[in-house]
């Protein structure tokens, strides 16, 4: 199998790749880790006329951690978050070890899962869950969009022909409190997309109080999907078996599946409910642990 | 569907040590760059979706899936294949292994199966089962059950560490 023929182009700089894609429009596609893109492009359900690949644009690849949070280049790898070691964001390497399998892992990147918008991407539910934002940028501006306000519908995003998605920005925990997250994932087998995914964050103070909680949804929507009224169910609360169920129900009414051959609508909305209550008792014991060990 | 300006590009590669150059189209995918045009048919072409592994080869020492890179994106590069691990008519650690241990069958994953083991058993040559059976879940094999490969990786993982012959 081999794609449509392309004009392609390897551009060294962010104002490179800006100016390819104001020439070319709708016509041009950006190619990152290619992970997606090239097996889209194979079965011929995308067949650009333009490829700007941006691999070779050193820019995308910065990575930066401060007070206030974590800017990641758009070209950050899953397996760069796989192994990363940020007590502060512990659901980053979580997720990133569910995604397709150790290799694609090694080539695809963070800002090309969001800028492809697959509802199923396990990032779009766990930067969902921690708040995160994209800087979308061309040569006129950059901007920066919640993530919730860039997911649009399925495959489509806010991101303009003429953007490219530079980087992502994770808001740090706040103070006083440490940081949980965890990552659960129904798939039929190894490296599959989700039949449902759940990212589940929550800092806790150290009466273990939930100061700030996130909860994400992937393969349950036309987008991935911010489990809102679940989140603020948790703030303020102690993490008590009747909180997490509460919560988990209603992060499965936020749910918005469909009936396929991965499972019935029912089902996949009763594992949102069965993934959150696991994932928020694991974080609550975890605190605990933690909680122990420093008393 | 040819408008006249689908340029053909030069792709200049190290592969296995050895620095090759060629001109293709420019959506020529990198598994078929290295069987068609370099002639080293050792990198197999399984599934050509990005779900089996057998066309895994090393870029910049780093598995992919070479059925799902442009052969374009490898220009500048290091690429190792199958046929570099032999050396000098002496198998390598994990040949040598695959062999002693039976880790193949019909021998199609093998290729793919190698390249990722070789990654890994360089960066972690100790690597316990877990690491190995997590190092190897994009790499499928239908013969083998996988308990005979995981032993080979092990054993030269051992070889390895001993002789740091890698």
């Amino acid at each position: 199998m081999f794609p449509n023929p392309f004009d392609y182009y390897a551009p060294e700089t962010c104002d490179d790749v800006y100016a390819l894609l104001h020439e070319h429009g709708y016509d041009a596609k950006v190619i990152a880790g290619g992970q997606s893109l090239l097996p889209m492009m194979k079965l011929r359900l995308a067949a650009p006329e333009v490829l700007v690949d941006v691999n070779n644009v050193a820019d995308l690849r910065t990575m930066a951690v401060s007070d206030t949070g974590l800017r990641l280049g758009a070209l950050t790898r899953h397996a760069e978050m796989e192994r990363a070691q940020w007590p502060d964001y512990p659901l980053l390497s979580a997720t990133a070890g569910h995604i397709a399998d150790p290799i694609v892992r090694n080539r695809g990147t963070m800002g090309g899962s969001l800028a492809h918008a697959d509802p199923a991407a396990d990032w779009g539910a766990a930067l969902l869950a921690l708040d995160a934002r994209v800087t979308l940028a061309d040569a006129a501006r950059s901007r920066e969009v919640r993530l919730d306000d860039f997911f649009v519908d399925t495959f489509t995003t806010v991101l303009e022909p003429t953007e490219l998605l530079t980087a992502i920005v994770i808001p740090a925990p706040p103070r006083e409190s440490r940081p949980f997250g965890q990552y659960l994932k129904l798939e039929r087998k190894v490296g599959d997309f989700a039949v449902v995914g759940v990212a589940v964050t929550a800092s806790l103070d150290d009466a273990g109080r939930v100061v700030t909680a996130g909860i994400g949804l992937a393969s349950v929507g036309p987008r991935p999907l911010k489990a809102q009224a679940a989140e603020a169910l948790l703030v303020g609360q102690t993490l008590s078996p009747a909180v997490i169920r509460e919560a988990a129900e209603a992060a499965s009414q936020a749910a918005d599946p469909v009936s396929d051959r991965r499972g019935s609508a029912e089902y996949k909305r009763t594992m949102v409910r069965v993934f959150v209550e696991r994932g928020l008792a694991k974080i609550q014991a975890d605190w605990e642990l933690v909680n122990r060990a420093s008393a | 569907m040819d408008n006249g300006k689908r340029q053909s590009v030069t792709v200049r590669v190290q592969i296995n040590g050895e620095t090759r150059e060629a001109a293709v189209e420019s959506r020529t995918l990198l598994a078929y760059f290295i069987r068609d045009t370099l002639g080293l048919t050792g990198t197999h072409v399984g599934c050509d979706t990005t779900s089996c592994g057998a066309c895994t080869v090393l870029l910049d020492g780093v598995p992919v899936k070479s059925c799902t890179v442009l052969a374009v994106q490898a220009h500048g590069h290091q690429l190792e294949t199958v046929e570099g691990l032999e050396q000098d008519g002496k198998l390598h650690p994990l040949q040598q292994a695959f062999w002693d241990n039976h880790g193949l069958q019909c021998g199609f994953c093998t290729p793919g199966m190698l390249m990722t083991a070789l990654a890994l058993v360089r960066q972690e040559p100790l690597a316990d089962e877990e690491t190995i059976r997590r190092a190897i879940s994009g790499n499928l094999c239908r013969c083998t059950g996988y308990m005979n490969i995981v032993k080979a990786i092990r054993q030269a993982g051992r070889t390895v560490a001993q002789t740091q012959e890698v």
